[in-house]
């Protein structure tokens, strides 16, 4: 704090990135140096129904009586949800019953919800300089927020409900600039395909990416959301784009109370800097079984597809669907595909309604999910038999991530994938968007 | 808890993802006994038929990526795993593994050397890992996880927290 009070009335203090001043804002003594360890107080403790119950347990063996501050947790029952099987439905009776017990009012159950990290956003507890802590590795889809979301698992967040804060190291900075403009159906999750094939799947390991430069601000918030939602497959501890007047503008929306937002120092200390170029990319395929493996679209084409999956926490957002309904209008999903289309939120399938577009899909042959985690991570609501392949927009394909350990899943964009169904097999979507629609 | 572990090896190369380790149509499973049995389930089905008390799992780059879900390691643990020797490690899935006592030796020499099925042993108390005649040491600890181990996990470590 010394140089705080030294420096009080001048610039703050220089050199910082945008995790640190986020960090350091969150500690007790002002301090976040990359690689010491620091003890942090988050805004908000995110659990969902597969997190949430081991968390429970842990926080009754600990011996505690009541959560830190019922007030900033947020209880989101998503994955087996609608519940499936009775095993499901005891642990979401378990997530529905700590709330009643601690009074904790956010809590959130199919019909009044959706995927946790899109709902949070919606909720408005994310702003410029929040930090989430979620018991789930992709809470790093506040980083589309200006905010810090850092995945953990349940007995940590025990602690965290516990105690209000939890020890962690304070990660180095990789910067990713962003430039260009980008073309026709490219997306959000282009980019982050694109820079995961570059740095690997654990290339940002012990590190915060950060977003940034020009090719920024024409990024719609969807956009960002897909883009931080993946950081943690490129092994990044969190992430977090710089605030800008779109972020400012979009926090008002959400309700969320006004904050400056975070951008890092000019002379901010980087481990690597990176420069995607937006005009440069092509709409990417990840291949099976890793999202660290994407290709451009032509590189597959004519790959068959069995089942076409649109939602989740990355790509589940009205931005994704009506991506979906432009490909799928007075368009046919070809015989022989499924396609299940998940909105992420209860709000977002209702605006999806409001637009007609359920009804475009619905028209083309797709099945309309209720929100759910779903399919996305093997539990329920779309699993692959031995030996199908899907395509789908979600985050992850490891072997069996959706089912059976011989299935595969190639991830991609909305369009690629609305493309696909319509196609049967992947091909690139503007390919699908020049042939004649049949007479409705 | 003991802070010496002694049992054959298994060898597992890079990118063991948690949803190998535990797939995600278990997740509504809690009890480890009943996650214990699907324990590496996604990628060597066979595993859980060998896998002894105390035994030991020598993993390449990047173990434990992916999904947060702590039933990986309840998992592990369940089917006897009491230690691993890792080329590197997620972090979510270091700090599962810590706050749950499985101890997690990152060693990148010792992973790629450690031979299958033979005996091996991991001491934390100077993070040695030994077979036959050959001995290796991996990074130190820091202080918080070393302590989080020694109290044997998070929740013994917390409930002191509350008793002070």
């Amino acid at each position: 704090m010394e140089e705080d009070d030294a420096n009080r009335g001048q610039p703050a203090v220089t050199g910082q990135t945008i995790t640190q001043k986020i960090l350091a804002a969150h500690t007790a003594d002002g301090r976040a140096e990359p690689g010491s360890i620091v003890t942090i107080r988050p805004d908000v403790v995110l659990l969902n129904d597969v997190s949430g119950p081991l968390a429970f347990e842990q926080f009754d063996a600990m011996g505690a009586t009541r959560p830190f501050d019922p007030a900033r947790i947020v209880l989101v029952a998503d994955h087996f949800a609608p519940a499936p099987d009775v095993t499901a439905a005891g642990a979401i009776a378990m997530t529905r019953d700590f709330a009643r017990r601690h009074g904790i009012e956010h809590f959130y159950e199919p019909g009044r919800g959706g995927i946790e990290h899109t709902l949070l956003a919606e909720l408005g507890m994310v702003g410029h300089g929040t930090i989430v802590f979620g018991a789930d590795s992709h809470t790093c889809t506040a980083g589309a927020f200006n905010a810090l979301g850092i995945g953990f698992g349940s007995t940590d967040l025990a602690g965290a409900l516990v105690m209000g804060q939890l020890w962690m190291r304070v990660p180095d900075s990789i910067r990713v600039e962003l430039v260009g403009t980008p073309g026709p159906y490219v997306s959000g999750k282009d980019i982050i395909l694109e820079l995961i094939r570059r740095i690997g799947s654990d290339g940002a390991a012990d590190a915060a990416l950060e977003f940034g430069g020009p090719g920024v601000a024409g990024l719609p918030m969807d956009a960002r959301m897909a883009v931080a939602n993946m950081a943690v497959e490129g092994g990044a501890d969190t992430c977090v784009f710089e605030g800008d007047t779109l972020s400012t503008a979009d926090m008002d929306l959400r309700g969320v109370p006004p904050a400056p937002a975070v951008l890092a120092d000019a002379d901010a200390v980087y481990r690597e800097r990176i420069v995607i170029d937006l005009s440069a990319l092509s709409p990417m395929v990840a291949r099976p079984p890793s999202p660290a493996s994407g290709v451009p679209v032509g590189q597959l084409r004519g790959q068959r597809v069995d089942q076409v999956y649109v939602g989740n926490c990355s790509n589940g957002t009205m931005t994704d669907l009506r991506q979906v309904a432009e490909i799928l209008r007075g368009r046919q999903v070809a015989p022989g595909v499924r396609m299940v289309v998940v909105p992420a939120t209860q709000k977002i399938w209702r605006q999806a309604l409001a637009e007609g577009l359920l009804d475009v899909m619905a028209a083309a042959g797709a099945a309309i999910s209720t929100p759910t985690c779903g399919a996305c991570f093997g539990g329920h609501m779309g699993i692959l038999a031995a030996g199908e392949t899907a395509i789908a927009t979600t985050n992850r394909n490891y072997r069996g991530r959706m089912g059976h350990p011989d299935s595969q899943v190639f991830l991609a964009n909305a369009w690629v994938a609305a493309a696909a169904a319509v196609a049967g097999e992947i091909v690139p979507p503007d390919e699908i968007a020049q042939t004649a629609k049949a007479a409705a | 808890m003991s802070m010496t572990f002694q049992g054959r090896v298994h060898r597992f190369g890079d990118e063991i993802n948690t949803d190998v380790i535990l797939p995600g149509r278990y997740l509504a499973l809690r009890k480890p006994e009943e996650l214990g049995k699907h324990c590496m389930e996604g990628i060597d089905p066979d595993f859980i038929r060998r896998v002894q008390p105390g035994d030991i799992l020598a993993v390449g780059r990047n173990f434990g990526c992916g999904s947060s879900r702590e039933h990986a390691v309840i998992a592990l643990k369940a089917a006897g795993v009491s230690a691993i020797v890792a080329v590197s490690a997620a972090r979510i899935f270091f700090r599962n593994a810590v706050n749950l006592g499985l101890p997690v030796i990152l060693c990148p020499e010792a992973a790629t050397a450690l031979r299958e099925g033979e005996e091996a042993r991991v001491a934390l108390e100077d993070m040695s890992v030994t077979q036959g005649d050959a001995t290796w040491h991996g990074l130190a600890l820091g202080d918080e996880v070393r302590a989080i181990l020694a109290a044997g996990g998070l929740v013994p470590r917390v409930r002191q927290a509350l008793a002070a």
